[in-house]
């Protein structure tokens, strides 16, 4: 029997965003898989050419609905730094707080997804039921579920309470309790270890070479992890560890997340027990000085990397956002080829997609010559007026602040 | 090694009350500081439009009224509920409330007066 070509996606039961996957197969073996990004693509980066930095924060924060948090930090660590603002330290640790239960919330979520895409829908409920316990600290912590609108400019919005510290310790405490639970099934339960035990094999060399982020890369025991490497809130002064695991596969995957939980609450208390006293946000300029930079942060999928551009005023000229899944892409193509079709869902979802926030870039493609061609701003500019007047609307003779447009 | 190590959770679980909430015929309890429906305080407001200039979404309107008089129009389907016109605003005029439930049959409904 030959090679046979099957879409997976951007519509399909396994996958929770669209987003398409080419899988060339040969009997029941993935012998060739393609990832097509492209199919999210929002025009974020645009829209924050249009916004002021404020009310860019609220946007990007909608870049993701799980790290929204990491986005947001992200953004404003890069207009932070290009205005010269230092945040107070208490703002700092709250921030890192925030961050950090967002991780817990994220990494329960992806238990849950991982063993939906199993069949093991038990792990699905439970720990989906456990989630809601961080949720809700953080709705009222923050305000909001999710997109928290914790950052602002400058610091932080809203400060933690000694009443809520202990809200935080007892949540903690319960979800600590759960974890090792889960730790128990992820290492002990013989159904789950069978089914992810080398699905989806990246050794290290392959991980490094395809640039692998965040718990991929660390399952492929490359202790790589921004939170360490390149400190940034309050991270410098947290003692922690970077968890890492040598088996390569789902299963390796599986016991970073589960274990980087239990990081988190260590973290988390480390932050209520020396909770510097001051302030919680300083003032930040409306018009940021001219100038670049470039942020990174470590999400719960991975590093996310935020580069922002300003030109002295009020609103940035650029921004740009690489979101981790972006960077696990390639592996996931690297991944699927060699395992089994029935292996496709779960080796996606070990990566954690976040599809929407990966689509940033849009490929211009010639159908009708069938070649990649890339079009500047005059060229492209140029082709939408011919395409117009072919179609019977000509523009000429319409001014646009003083300018011709046609 | 072990099989069936959620087994007894599982089981458990057939006795107990279930973990979700029967929304919306029991009331869903939202902390008091959360980022709801916004609530304007007319005689605070000097009508600076500083909430209207930081607004992401533009879903904020300040009208003149009369002689130092102003009302807030919002668009509860534009707003975003980040809070941001309460954060800007320097007389604590605007301030988020609880109300979440929003939903109308009517889209024109959605602006109001507040």
């Amino acid at each position: 029997m030959g090679k046979v070509v099957i879409p997976i996606g951007p519509q399909h039961p396994a996958l929770k965003e669209p987003e398409n996957f080419v899988i060339t197969l040969d009997g029941e073996k993935v012998v060739a898989a393609a990832v097509n990004l492209g199919y999210n693509h929002r025009g974020i980066e645009k829209a924050c050419e249009q916004r002021t930095y404020l009310q860019d924060i609220y946007l990007i924060e909608r870049i993701c609905g799980i790290c929204s948090h990491a986005h947001s930090t992200a953004f404003i660590q890069a207009a932070e730094e290009i205005a010269e603002v230092e945040i107070p330290r208490r703002a700092a640790f709250i921030r890192t707080l925030i961050g950090e239960l967002e991780r817990i919330h994220s990494h329960f979520l992806w238990l849950g997804v991982a063993g939906h895409e199993v069949g093991f829908d038990t792990l699905f409920m439970y720990s989906w039921r456990d989630r809601e316990l961080v949720l809700d600290l953080v709705a009222k912590l923050t305000g909001n579920r999710v997109n928290y609108g914790i950052n602002t400019l400058g610091g932080v919005r809203r400060d933690i309470s000694p009443e809520e510290a202990a809200e935080i310790r007892k949540v903690i405490g319960a979800l600590e309790e759960r974890t090792k639970y889960y730790l128990g099934i992820a290492s002990e339960e013989t159904t789950l270890i069978s089914r992810f035990l080398n699905v989806g094999r990246l050794s290290k060399e392959d991980a490094l070479r395809l640039g692998a982020t965040g718990p991929v890369a660390r399952a492929a025991d490359i202790k790589r992890d921004v939170r360490k490497d390149d400190p940034y809130a309050a991270y410098g002064e947290i003692p922690f560890d970077v968890i890492t695991d040598t088996h390569a596969d789902v299963l390796g995957r599986t016991l970073v997340r589960v274990k980087e939980l239990m990081e988190c609450y260590k973290i988390i208390r480390y932050i209520l027990d020396n909770m510097p006293e001051g302030l919680i946000s300083v003032r930040f300029p409306r018009r940021v000085p001219e100038g670049e930079a470039f942020s990174r942060y470590e999400a719960p999928r991975g590093e996310d990397v935020h580069y922002v551009k300003s030109n002295g005023m009020d609103k940035p000229e650029r921004v740009k956002v690489r979101a981790p899944t972006m960077a696990n892409a390639a592996s996931v193509a690297h991944m699927l080829s060699g395992g089994y079709l029935a292996d496709v869902p779960i080796v996606i979802a070990a990566i954690d997609p976040c599809f929407s926030c990966t689509d940033r870039t849009i490929r211009v493609r010639d159908i009708f010559r069938g070649s990649d061609s890339v079009l500047d701003w005059p060229a492209l500019r140029d082709y939408s007026i011919r395409w117009y007047r072919e179609n019977g609307l000509d523009f000429s003779g319409i001014k646009l602040f003083g300018r011709e447009i046609g | 090694m072990k099989t069936g190590k959620m087994l007894p959770l599982a089981l458990k679980g057939l006795f107990t009350k279930p973990a979700t909430i029967s929304y919306p015929y029991q009331k869903v309890v939202v902390p008091s500081d959360f980022r709801g429906k916004l609530v304007f305080d007319p005689s605070k407001c000097v009508g600076c439009m500083l909430c209207v200039r930081d607004c992401p979404s533009g879903a904020i309107e300040i009208i003149k009224v009369g002689e130092k008089k102003y009302k807030a129009v919002v668009h509860l389907d534009k707003c975003i509920y980040c809070g941001q016109c309460c954060d800007s605003c320097v007389r604590q005029a605007l301030r988020t409330s609880p109300e979440f439930e929003l939903a109308v049959y009517d889209r024109k409904d959605l602006t109001v007066d507040i």
